[in-house]
């Protein structure tokens, strides 16, 4: 919440070195403005995306988690982005059954000439979970740790 | 290293006013101070400069920091050149971690100075979080192979397998077709200097046939490609040509007494006819011919056998079979060039219904002087001289529903075709075109030459080619319906001919030969470079390189030009006999990997074995290219993606909501 009582969410990206950051990288050469609610983490490719790393997002206090990397068939590695899709639907599936509006963990793609798209896609997640107000896991959920749960499973 | 003797040092940039500007950095570096393991935290105007690079250095002696994170720009800016600093003050490199506040965080919210403020102090915490669980990391070094395979024998491919044989390196010169040359061995005359095609292109031909150190294997094709860079081995299947080339002297009796003629959709672009044996073109390199055997009377009915009869050095070997070569190299330069946009895509345009109407590439054969008339540029009926033509420029190119790239060659060569066609027939010729880019070199003058030469051009998109006539003039003719935007009307032209200036595509299989080489392509579907600017003919892959028309419609020069830079490149790593790669890999913690296999799957680059013997998967780190999918994916976590560790991803997102967690809030006063 910033100090006019104004929700401003917290989000949590994770983008592929390739694409998805380098059209991070073209918005801010280019001066494309967004709003400053996205904290991004890089990572090599969507295909590193352990599920886990989302739930530890929410779960620690982010209202949302965008998920971005190289459109379907340019991923550098090839296919990894397929796996993510994959892996991401699977999560998604998940998190529903825990309540959580599927607005809240997206997955977009960019490439890296897209500095726009990457720029409206933020402008655009941040009105949605604007929208959807606080996630607030940390207290919605005292007693169930979903990382908690993961590690005692492993 | 226990987590309390861990010392890091956080370095804040200004960057001039593009952070300091809009980020509140003096109060980030202060802010910074208070986060754990932190010792020394400062603000300094250039971090990239000698003195803030200096400053690190001193600073890692001084204080004895353990790892270092620098705030500034985006880490493909200068992740190098820091971890280059601390590698001098003896700290291993990748101890080091970067925080970007200026691509992600001052150039974007240049009106919100406490957002962009407080998003700068989260991305630092993230990067301290994350670095005190670094761990010192060797680059891998490897021997590099000093031969090299080029793919495809245009006029990059050639220029790229020339500059490597000169150094004196082996190359491997794969070409699909019978003979090199590419597109450019169909020209005439090559804008804008018009000077005679072949005449260039023969002699680079004949010396890359002729080099000691290049191997040509024609009518040939990779099939596999295994390994990585220095290392790679790649099977090449070398069609049967049915011709001994020991023995053929080129002579051409067998296809004079060839009885098949078949239409040549290849090189003559469907505008000539070739035999089932055949040579496509005279200067062809090498100079052998190969039997087309879809169409050769014997292999279809058992009879003929005409050329053998007639072969003086009895070169012809009905029995050849396709043979496999393997070749090991060490780099790979893929020049596989372009494919013609197919103007039937159109169908508006009346391309492949309207006889009149020609493809830019069938243009090319008809005005060549070697070509099926002679150069003599005539209607379809082989002798009428057209009287007007019309030029269409931007055909399947600029154009969203076909190609929204620009072709970069069709604006020049509707000027040479301009210039041509009046050269040689008289006849009144019309450009239809979008906008007028002429950008090289002499292209400016050479547009201006054609102006004063009296072509007439019209600026407007064509909407239809139709010879439905509505007035007498129109009869008989080609009418070309275009609004002229320049007076604001529709207009009609009736013309004798009209040529399409089509654009350029990716091959059909490019899809399929990046995948083959670990290569991606991009929106258009042309070849992906490492770094649009900084880094065009490398690709993701380490040690294979892109050259000429496969990366992106150009021009010759250009082609040439890329074919140069590839070659550069590949002497580069030969000549280092080795090569140190990034150490971001995977690893399996073999003592508790079940032996499930699931990871081996995952890998795009099969870099993961089964050992069966000791019932565990084994990453080649060799193979790896460090995606981390398998890290992912693996049920038991025992795999480990260097530099992007479970632990270090879960430190960098518990760090980036340092403020959310309660651990610190983003604003000092309440510190
Ligand atoms: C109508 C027209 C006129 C033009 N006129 C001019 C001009 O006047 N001046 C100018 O500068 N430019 C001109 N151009 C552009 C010129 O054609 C290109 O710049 C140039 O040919 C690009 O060379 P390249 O070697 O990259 O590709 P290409 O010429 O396409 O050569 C690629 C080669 O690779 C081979 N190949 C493809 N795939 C494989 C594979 N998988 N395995 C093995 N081999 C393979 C092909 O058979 C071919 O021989 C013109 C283009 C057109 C369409
Ligand atoms: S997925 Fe993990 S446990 Fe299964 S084989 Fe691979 S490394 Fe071993
Ligand atoms: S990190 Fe990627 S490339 Fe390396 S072994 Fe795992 S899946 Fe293969
Ligand atoms: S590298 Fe971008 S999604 Fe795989």
């Amino acid at each position: 919440m910033s100090d006019n009582g104004t929700f401003e969410p917290v989000i949590v990206g994770f983008l592929c070195n390739w694409c998805s950051y380098r059209a991070a990288d073209l918005a801010g050469t280019s001066r494309m403005g967004y709003p400053a609610t996205l904290r991004d983490i890089r990572i090599m490719c969507t295909g590193r995306l352990d599920p886990t790393f989302v739930l530890r997002a929410l779960q620690k206090g982010a209202d949302a988690v965008l998920i971005m990397g190289c459109h379907p068939g340019q991923c550098h590695y090839q296919e990894g982005n397929y796996k993510a899709i994959r892996r991401f639907v699977l999560l998604r599936r998940t998190l529903r059954q825990m309540g959580i509006d599927d607005a809240r963990v997206q997955l977009h793609w960019a490439s890296a000439a897209e500095g726009v798209r990457f720029a409206q896609t933020v402008a655009r997640v941040t009105e949605e979970i604007k929208a959807l107000g606080p996630l607030d896991w940390p207290h919605n959920w005292p007693n169930e740790d979903p990382y908690a749960l993961q590690e005692a499973n492993s | 290293m226990s987590e309390q003797e861990k010392r890091v040092g956080v370095y804040v940039c200004h960057c001039g006013h593009n952070i300091a500007g809009t980020v509140d950095v003096e109060h980030v570096a202060e802010w910074s101070q208070h986060l754990p393991n932190v010792v020394i935290s400062r603000d300094n105007k250039f971090m990239c400069a000698s003195t803030g690079q200096e400053q690190i250095e001193e600073d890692i002696k001084e204080f004895g920091l353990t790892h270092v994170v620098v705030a500034s720009c985006s880490p493909h800016m200068h992740e190098k050149t820091f971890r280059n600093a601390c590698a001098r003050a003896g700290m291993n490199p990748y101890l080091f971690e970067m925080a970007n506040i200026r691509e992600h965080a001052s150039w974007v919210h240049p009106n919100d100075r406490d957002g962009a403020t407080n998003k700068a102090k989260a991305l630092v915490s993230a990067a301290v979080h994350r670095v005190i669980h670094h761990e010192p990391l060797e680059p891998m070094q490897v021997k590099i192979r000093p031969e090299t395979l080029v793919v495809g024998g245009g006029i990059a491919g050639i220029q790229a397998a020339l500059e490597i044989a000169d150094a004196g390196y082996h190359v491997y010169l794969v070409e699909r077709e019978p003979s090199i040359g590419g597109h450019m061995a169909m020209f005439d005359k090559t804008f804008p200097t018009l000077d005679c095609s072949a005449c260039i292109l023969t002699p680079k031909m004949f010396d890359a046939g002729a080099h000691p150190n290049i191997t040509l294997l024609t009518y040939s094709e990779v099939e596999k490609v295994d390994g990585y860079v220095g290392n790679f081995t790649v099977r090449v299947r070398k069609r049967a040509r049915m011709v001994d080339e020991d023995l053929c002297t080129g002579c051409g009796s067998c296809w004079d007494k060839c009885p098949i003629k078949v239409v040549d959709d290849v090189f003559e672009a469907g505008m000539g006819y070739r035999k089932a044996i055949y040579r496509p073109f005279p200067q062809a390199v090498p100079k052998y011919p190969v039997i087309d055997v879809e169409n050769c009377t014997y292999f279809k009915t058992g009879k003929c056998r005409m050329c053998e009869k007639v072969c003086p050095t009895e070169a012809i070997r009905f029995d050849m079979e396709d043979q496999y070569v393997d070749l090991e190299v060490g780099n790979v330069i893929l020049a596989t060039g372009y494919k013609l946009f197919d103007c039937r895509r159109i169908p508006n345009y009346g391309y492949g219904r309207l006889e009149n109407v020609f493809s830019s590439l069938e243009f090319e054969r008809l005005t060549n002087a070697a070509g099926p008339t002679e150069g003599k540029v005539v209607l379809r009926d082989g002798e009428t001289v057209p009287e007007s033509v019309a030029i269409i420029h931007c055909v399947g190119s600029r154009d969203k529903n076909y190609n929204e790239h620009c072709s970069a060659i069709c604006c020049m060569s509707s000027l040479k075709f301009a210039h041509l066609v009046m050269e040689k027939t008289g006849a009144q010729v019309y450009n239809f075109y979008i906008d007028m880019r002429p950008i090289s070199k002499g292209y400016e003058e050479f547009y201006h030459r054609i102006l004063s030469e009296g072509t007439t051009f019209i600026r407007g998109k064509v909407s239809e080619i139709t010879d439905a006539a509505h007035a007498p003039d129109e009869e008989g003719k080609l009418i070309v319906v275009a609004e002229d935007t320049l007076i604001g009307k529709q207009r009609r032209v009736p013309v004798d001919m009209v040529i399409l200036a089509a654009g350029l595509e990716p091959r059909a299989d490019s899809q399929a030969v990046g995948y083959m080489f670990g290569v991606g392509c991009g929106d258009t579907g042309f070849f992906t470079e490492r770094h649009p600017k900084l880094d065009p003919v490398a690709t993701a892959t380490e040690g294979v390189f892109i050259a000429g028309a496969c990366q992106g419609a150009k021009d010759i020069p250009d082609s040439v030009a890329q074919g140069a830079a590839a070659a550069a490149r590949v002497l580069g790593t030969i000549s280092r006999r080795e090569v140190a790669l990034e150490p971001v890999r995977a690893s399996i913690d073999e003592s508790r990997c079940s032996g499930c296999r699931i990871c081996n799957n995952m890998c795009p680059y099969n870099a993961i074995d089964f050992i069966e013997a000791e019932g565990v998967s084994r990453v080649n780190p060799a193979l790896c290219k460090g995606c981390g999918t398998c890290v992912a994916a693996c049920p038991s976590q025992v795999i480990t993606g260097a530099h992007f560790t479970f632990d270090q991803l879960m430190a960098e997102i518990d760090g980036i909501l340092v403020d959310v967690t309660g651990e610190m809030p983003l604003v000092t006063e309440v510190i």
